[in-house]
């Protein structure tokens, strides 16, 4: 197959920017249509194979079960199915395909993909545990530890961190920052050397340029040694109930994506706020944001004279300074309370960081907990439930109505 | 250890069910119970059902709200009401559930998620008015 790190630095080299679908069928004929459908799409695509949640949790009995029922599952099985299987879904595909999964124990999903002749894939050890489990984030470091060393070991190995879309909304920027970073150091520690680094679409289009222009400073000082790009998610929060809100809000991701140098884009469909969407239209978010994509122009700035830099890279020292282990130092930088995620409930995130919107849309911060930053800028309550829900349709709103 | 408080003030434990990722729906209601003045530990996302049981023998709370988003409530929430109930002291718990619990909305799921011992069943948004109602009634029968 394709080295997927290698396509991307080939695309950005001519000036394209590489799309990219969410992605998982059950059924391997389906999966392989879908997978068609992406690469032959009027844009520069890279493949998705999203596995299915029994999978994501370690119960590889349930996904062998349902399959055995036949009963349709939300992702692909990747450790039910046999790699056999799997070869023939991807059999002459001529494109990279990357494998996400969303899991904490991502030890066998790797192994699967491995097995099948894939070589990326995507998540973290606090990315993939702290949102979406209670699993204590110790033990997601050694899962994460075991996979990353697992696939390092593969030739034109790629890992994407997926640290920057931590909660899809509501955390202020220099936390996504801090924490994509680290996983990327992370990943480098345990031998990775092709890796991506991601940033989710938020509220402020100021705001995301600026966060992306520090992440991409970041990046380039601490990751000397690596193949790397940014990858960024079109808005992950309550989406435009409206065809053209949605268009807009996918237009703003991909200008955001061009402007600020990032390589490859994470799209959403139109029909995303109503169901899961079909082939058909994620290939026409792939075009639409293509399209758009085309008519930008590159301008990316240095990130470093800005807040966002300043915080992150607090955050940043004051975690690499607990441990020489990145795992380790990740572990104790929760405990710390040096990272923070505001409304994250998993028991080891310390929890007193709090966020808002403030009326131009800009993530602030009400409490800083023991965040390296210094208290709030200016006082400022906690969000009430209602603001909560109003900050929570905020994107749904603006682009739905103007 | 726990400070002092009025009898007005409730303990609550809001959690989500084994398989449900989703927090959002858990934040808003721990700031909604919050406002109504009692104090709320959040158990978060994917919590095991054997968890929720040991969370409440510890905690003794006066209430337990089960939120599900992901269409696997009602399945996920027959299974962890039996466990609850199973427990002889967790058989006085008012226990409450929420949110979209089926793939299909709730209709007909009522009946059965009650039977099998849930104090009340809420649907999504608009029913969030008769669950502040259900909070208010539970202090009155406390005192």
């Amino acid at each position: 197959m394709i080295s997927f790190g290698g396509f991307v630095r080939a695309a950005r080299a001519r000036g394209r920017l590489v799309v990219q679908p969410r992605m998982g069928m059950s059924d391997p004929a389906t999966m392989r249509a879908g997978l068609l459908a992406t690469r032959d799409a009027a844009a520069t695509t890279v493949g998705t194979i999203t596995v299915d949640s029994y999978t994501r949790v370690g119960d590889n009995t349930g996904a062998a079960l349902a399959l055995a029922r036949g009963s349709a599952m939300n992702g692909y099985p990747i450790t039910a199915h046999s790699r056999r299987t799997t070869r023939r879904v991807l059999h002459g595909l001529g494109f990279p395909v990357q494998v996400r999964h969303g899991s904490a124990m991502p030890g066998d999903i790797v192994s699967a993909l491995v097995a099948a002749g894939m070589h990326a894939t995507e998540g973290g050890p606090v990315s993939y545990c702290l949102p979406y489990s209670r699993l204590p984030l110790r033990d997601s470091v050694e899962n994460w530890t075991r996979a990353s060393e697992r696939l390092a070991a593969v030739p034109d190995h790629h890992m994407e961190t997926f640290g920057g879309c931590m909660m899809g909304q509501l955390c202020p920027p220099s936390v996504l920052v801090a924490i994509t970073v680290l996983e990327a150091l992370f990943f480098r520690q345990r031998g990775l050397r092709s890796i991506s680094l991601s940033y989710a679409q938020q509220t402020s289009p100021a705001q995301d340029v600026e966060a992306v222009a520090a992440l991409t400073s970041l990046a380039g000082e601490l990751l000397p040694d690596v193949d790397w790009h940014v990858v960024i998610y079109a808005y992950m929060g309550v989406f435009p109930r409206t065809p053209a809100g949605a268009r807009r809000l996918m237009a703003e991701a991909a200008r955001l994506a061009v402007t600020t140098g990032a390589a490859r884009l994470i799209v959403k469909t139109e029909a995303e706020v109503h169901r899961i969407p079909s082939v058909a239209e994620n290939v026409a978010a792939l075009e639409h944001a293509g399209d758009v994509a085309a008519l930008c122009t590159p301008a990316p700035a240095d990130g470093r004279d800005t807040e966002t830099y300043a915080e992150a890279r607090a955050m940043i020292d004051a975690v690499l300074d607990l441990d020489a282990d990145v795992g380790i130092a990740l572990d104790k930088g929760f405990s710390a309370g040096y990272l923070d995620v505001p409304f994250c409930l998993h028991p080891d995130n310390a929890g007193r960081a709090r966020s808002y919107l403030d009326q131009d849309g800009q993530l602030r911060w009400s409490a800083t907990g023991s965040l390296p930053i210094g208290g709030p800028s200016a006082h400022r309550r906690d969000m009430t439930s209602s603001d909560l829900l109003a900050a929570l349709s905020y994107m749904e709103r603006r682009c739905d109505t103007n | 250890m726990r400070a002092a408080r009025s009898p007005e003030q409730l303990d609550v434990v809001v959690t989500s069910t084994a398989s449900d990722s989703h927090t959002w729906n858990l934040v808003y209601l721990q700031l909604t119970i919050e406002e109504a003045g009692h104090r709320v530990h959040n158990l978060g996302a994917c919590v095991p059902d054997d968890e929720v049981v040991d969370e409440c023998l510890r905690r003794r709370p006066d209430l337990l709200v089960v939120s599900s988003v992901n269409g696997h409530g009602f399945t996920d929430g027959l299974r962890l009401i039996t466990a609850l109930r199973s427990c002889d002291d967790l058989r006085g718990l008012p226990v409450v559930i929420g949110g979209k619990l089926g793939i299909c909305g709730t209709a007909g799921v009522h009946g059965e998620l009650l039977e099998a011992g849930y104090d009340a069943l809420f649907e999504d948004d608009p029913e969030l008015a008769r669950f502040r109602g259900f909070l208010d009634s539970l202090v009155l029968v406390r005192r």
